[in-house]
């Protein structure tokens, strides 16, 4: 699977996503440049989490209007996938390729500890290694995750099958309307979500429940 | 021109931060008050011909920046 790292000033996890591509999902990586107008040849983007341009004016605003930006949402339009974690997925949504917001956390804290997610949408490229229903631990690490919608949407991704993660056994980290963690888009090509899904993959990490995440992709 | 853009939360979208400023605010002593919301304030210099100008593109930087409409509104006044 060939796949594209987008690189913005301030992300911070592209390494370890990087490393969970490469070492679980047998992927062949290539970063680019926010800069860059075109994508290289790849089947797969990933946005990678961070605090790109400081978290300024709001978490991924910015990079959400950055050169490469229009090249991905061409590829997501032709069918290309593209996944989104933590600020990726906050800078998903400011492009409007997910529907809805991600907030201030409603407790207002900065949450960095592990939650439980479930599997909500089995047939993504992200979750078809995985049964829905099945239970896994993630960390989380941000201050802005509180995913709101107006209620017509939320009908239609709860609906349509685009709730892709929730925070599963009372572990809602910071007051995400129905417990989402993830979603996608009707395609399902476009996957964002909040967790860090690339740091519970190793035994290093405490748990390896993410990896079938990361196989899903090499399947 | 300078343009002076209010941009706030809609309303019905929660705003803990508000709510913790009011939470402080009545720590202080202050009562006779509530709804508490807080918001973001741009002042910019804009060059155009006319104020209809000016905010007719105020309002494009709004749409595709300034303000997430999603859970935002805004205004703008131009002077």
């Amino acid at each position: 699977m060939k796949t594209a790292i987008i690189q913005f000033p301030g992300l911070n996890r592209e390494s370890d996503m990087i490393m969970a591509l490469e070492n679980v999902s047998g992927a062949k990586t290539q970063t680019v440049w926010h800069t860059e107008t075109s994508l290289p040849d790849t089947d797969l983007v990933v946005i990678p989490g961070g605090f790109s341009y400081g978290d300024y004016l709001r978490c991924g605003a910015i990079a959400a209007r950055s050169p490469i930006m229009k090249a991905i949402v061409e590829h997501a339009n032709k069918g290309g996938k593209v996944l989104g974690v933590c600020n990726g997925f906050q800078i998903l949504v400011e492009t409007g390729m997910l529907r809805g917001a991600l907030m201030r956390n409603a407790n207002l804290k900065f949450v960095c500890k592990q939650v439980q997610l479930s599997v909500e949408n089995d047939s993504t490229f992200f979750t078809s290694k995985m049964n829905k229903g099945d239970e896994v631990t993630c960390p989380v690490a941000h201050h802005d995750g509180n995913y709101f919608v107006d209620d017509e949407t939320l009908k239609r991704l709860e609906g349509d099958g685009q709730i892709v993660f929730r925070y599963a056994n009372g572990t809602n980290p910071n007051g995400s309307l129905n417990d989402i963690a993830g979603i996608c888009n009707a395609k399902g090509n476009v996957i964002g979500m909040m967790p860090h899904p690339e740091n519970m993959i190793e035994a290093l990490h405490g748990k390896t429940d993410c990896r079938p995440l990361f196989e899903s992709i090499a399947a | 021109m300078k343009a002076m853009i209010k941009v706030t939360l809609k309303n019905g979208v929660l705003d803990p931060q508000g709510k913790a400023i009011m939470g402080s605010l009545q720590s202080l002593g202050f009562n006779g008050y509530d709804n508490v919301r807080q918001g973001k304030y741009f002042e910019l210099d804009i060059e155009a011909f006319s104020k209809e100008e000016a905010k007719a593109r105020a309002t494009d930087m709004c749409e595709q920046l300034l303000a997430n409409t999603v859970i935002e509104n805004y205004e703008i006044e131009i002077v």
